[in-house]
């Protein structure tokens, strides 16, 4: 057994002191920035990128992955609390889970989502590392024409699971591939885009434009909300623990939480939204008092918070088997393997395997330091909630700004980090969704280097690229995620379910 | 962030308009780029022209879309947005860059940035958050210099260290 062994000089790497210390740091800051509203996961990968670019890349990465885990749990804590979820994949998590905390059964609630999250992490990440190997054999047979169909799939499913409308996405994505261009042609060296701008022939950082639109993106759009968007936290009253009760109404909902959202997660179909929508309608379906929904059932708790975690870890397989972000969160944290040098993809567990079952069994790891600290930890994170709104949005620019000056000590950088702050804010006022542009940027020159390298091989004949089963299969699962929603509209009437980005 | 759901009225949403219209001269820049590009000899089969000419074709298309779903959809009634408290911030934004370029150096600058934030949220007074931001980037600066080694812009005060 190939992948166990694997897996266990994984944990080796995993349990070393250093790499422990940054799982703790990794979970605890995530946490932190999961109940932050404002800032998410995808935000502080991005403002950590360049403080970590010196360190060692295991560990770096390991902080990361804990991070993303972190962000998960701490965004169901302000979902609960606050009544305003952290990162959007807890926006259902809110619902009921507000309702709950209200009806001073806040502490369960946070319980169950806590437990929950365990559970799902735990069940996906051992899928996450039974199937990698499998996908790897198999992707290490695709050619180039094989890669960019993924792409292609990759792109068209993240446009049509973030935002209102398949067109809004569309544009989104596009404007993160224009983005893409700048910079000199690795092929021709040519420099496109760059308008003799010395500071543009290197191309767009996605560090700047990572934290451009959410931190400068999303501090605009609060601060013209004004005084719309006022917040009440809610106490924790009486215990935390669940009762029997309580436990009988959630394993059932935390598991198939978890069978929802971690095959959702690895597809490259985007985000871990759409299984939180997902496991609330078939837990509201399936209660067995269907009319304590809306008013703080705990199932609608569980599930949701199940799936959401289980669909975190589901995208790290395309990500590290395939080199496929589909969340803002897994494109930054490619990002952060490019600045070592690695690319993710089949080739990285053969060249790399100490690294990758490292992260892997880091995120094990992770997992439990998340479920020890969070709930005897919850006070501090309620405290985190109280915070005032100026110093914490005046405190995100400040990172913001540090984070990029850190990357790349130049005022154009900085001048760029405000235009793209100012495309944040557009995008948002208008309902575009801010993910496509980040995957956009970052897949596109992959894309582009795919494109060409299976042109090459045919001479310029551009049917190379659908004579492969596999890049005609992958290019027709592209056509049901861009046709899906109005094929949906259509059969039932309803408008489809979307997720928001940001997580 | 959660705005209800916008109305629609009548007439076509002037904002998506102008979005439309700006995704008709990006096309339009990066065409033009793609066409240069095509002139350029690189004894490939394919240039670097190709990829960009086919974003530029894809945003051409998206402008068309959005202007049709900009008359589809109607003008949306969004909530107005507050000026003031945006023209703090950016004032920060940019005030940062100016102070930066004129050498005030990071913990100026960025206290600065810190104040017109917290301001534009609506917490005064500007000079004692710029004081108190002002000493906190020093700090972040003492760190990231020493300890992290990393290069960040020196004024008046950090060349005191």
């Amino acid at each position: 057994m190939d992948t166990f062994a694997a897996l266990g000089s994984g944990v080796m790497v995993a349990l070393q002191p250093i790499n422990l210390l940054f799982a703790f740091v990794g979970v605890m800051l995530g946490t932190a920035v999961g109940v932050l509203p404002g800032i998410g996961p995808a935000l502080t990968v991005a403002l950590l990128l360049p403080i970590t670019f010196k360190l060692d890349p295991a560990g770096s990465l390991i902080m990361f992955a804990g991070i993303y885990y972190g962000g998960m749990y701490g965004g169901s804590t302000a979902s609960i609390l606050l009544n305003t979820p952290g990162e959007s994949a807890s926006i259902v998590t809110a619902l009921e889970g507000n309702k709950m905390a209200r009806a001073g059964r806040g502490g369960p609630a946070l319980a169950t989502a806590a437990i929950g999250s365990f559970v799902a992490g735990t069940i996906a990440t051992i899928g996450l590392a039974l199937i990698a190997p499998t996908v790897v054999d198999i992707a290490i047979s695709f050619g180039p024409e094989d890669y960019f169909a993924l792409m292609v799939l990759a792109f068209t499913t993240v446009s049509a699971a973030f935002g209102s409308s398949v067109t809004r996405g569309l544009t989104s994505l596009f404007l993160g591939l224009s983005l893409g261009l700048i910079g000199i042609d690795l092929q021709s060296g040519q420099a496109r885009l760059s308008f003799s701008v010395p500071d543009l022939l290197d191309g767009v950082e996605v560090t700047t434009l990572a934290v451009a639109l959410f931190a400068i993106g999303e501090t605009l759009s609060v601060v013209a909300a004004g005084a719309r968007a006022d917040e009440i936290i809610e106490p924790v009253k009486g215990s935390v623990f669940m009762n029997r009760e309580d436990w009988k109404r959630s394993w059932k909902p935390w598991l198939r939480g978890t069978f929802l959202g971690f095959p959702i997660g690895a597809m490259p179909a985007g985000g871990a939204e759409i299984p939180t929508f997902l496991s609330y309608a078939l837990e509201k379906r399936l209660c067995k008092k269907p009319g304590e929904f809306g008013n703080g059932a705990i199932e609608g708790v569980a599930g949701p918070e199940a799936a959401n975690n289980a669909a975190a870890a589901g995208v790290l397989v395309p990500l590290l088997t395939l080199g496929l972000p589909t969340s803002a969160t897994a494109a930054i944290m490619l990002a952060g393997f490019q600045q070592y040098g690695m690319n993710p993809g089949p080739l990285l567990f053969a060249t790399n395997p100490d690294l990758v079952w490292g992260l892997i069994a880091s995120l094990f790891i992770a997992n439990g330091m998340l479920l020890v600290l969070n709930l005897p930890l919850v006070g501090l994170w309620v405290r985190l909630l109280a915070i005032p709104r100026p110093w914490l949005y005046g405190g995100i620019l400040v990172f913001a700004t540090l984070g990029t000056l850190g990357a790349n000590p130049s005022l154009i950088e900085l001048g760029m980090l405000l235009i793209f702050g100012l495309l944040g804010y557009v995008l948002r006022r208008y309902d575009y969704p801010i993910a496509p542009v980040v995957v956009g940027l970052i897949l596109g020159p992959l894309a582009e280097q795919q494109l060409r390298r299976a042109l090459a091989i045919s001479v310029g004949d551009p049917l190379v690229l659908f004579q492969s089963p596999v890049a005609l299969t992958l290019y027709a699962l592209s056509a049901l995620a861009l046709f899906g929603p109005l094929l949906f509209y259509i059969l039932t009437g309803r408008k489809a379910p979307v997720g928001s980005d940001e997580d | 962030m959660s705005d209800s759901r916008p109305t629609s009225t009548a007439g076509p949403d002037k904002g998506r308009f102008v979005i439309a219209f700006a995704l008709a001269l990006l096309s339009l820049v990066v065409g033009w780029d793609a066409w240069r590009l095509s002139g350029i000899n690189t004894y490939s089969a394919v240039g670097p022209g190709a990829f960009p000419a086919i974003i530029s074709a894809g945003l051409a298309l998206l402008a068309l879309a959005n202007a049709v779903e900009a008359v589809r959809e109607g003008a949306q009634d969004r909530p107005r947005d507050e000026i003031g408290p945006m023209a703090w911030v950016l004032g920060g934004l940019i005030g940062q860059i100016v102070l930066l370029a004129f050498g005030a150096g990071f913990a100026i600058a960025t206290g600065w940035l810190f104040a017109a934030t917290a301001k534009g949220f609506g917490r005064g007074p500007v000079w004692g958050h710029f004081l108190v931001g002002a000493v906190m980037c020093f700090v972040i600066y003492v760190v990231f210099a020493k300890g992290l080694q990393l290069a960040l812009p020196a004024g008046p005060l950090e060349r005191l260290i």
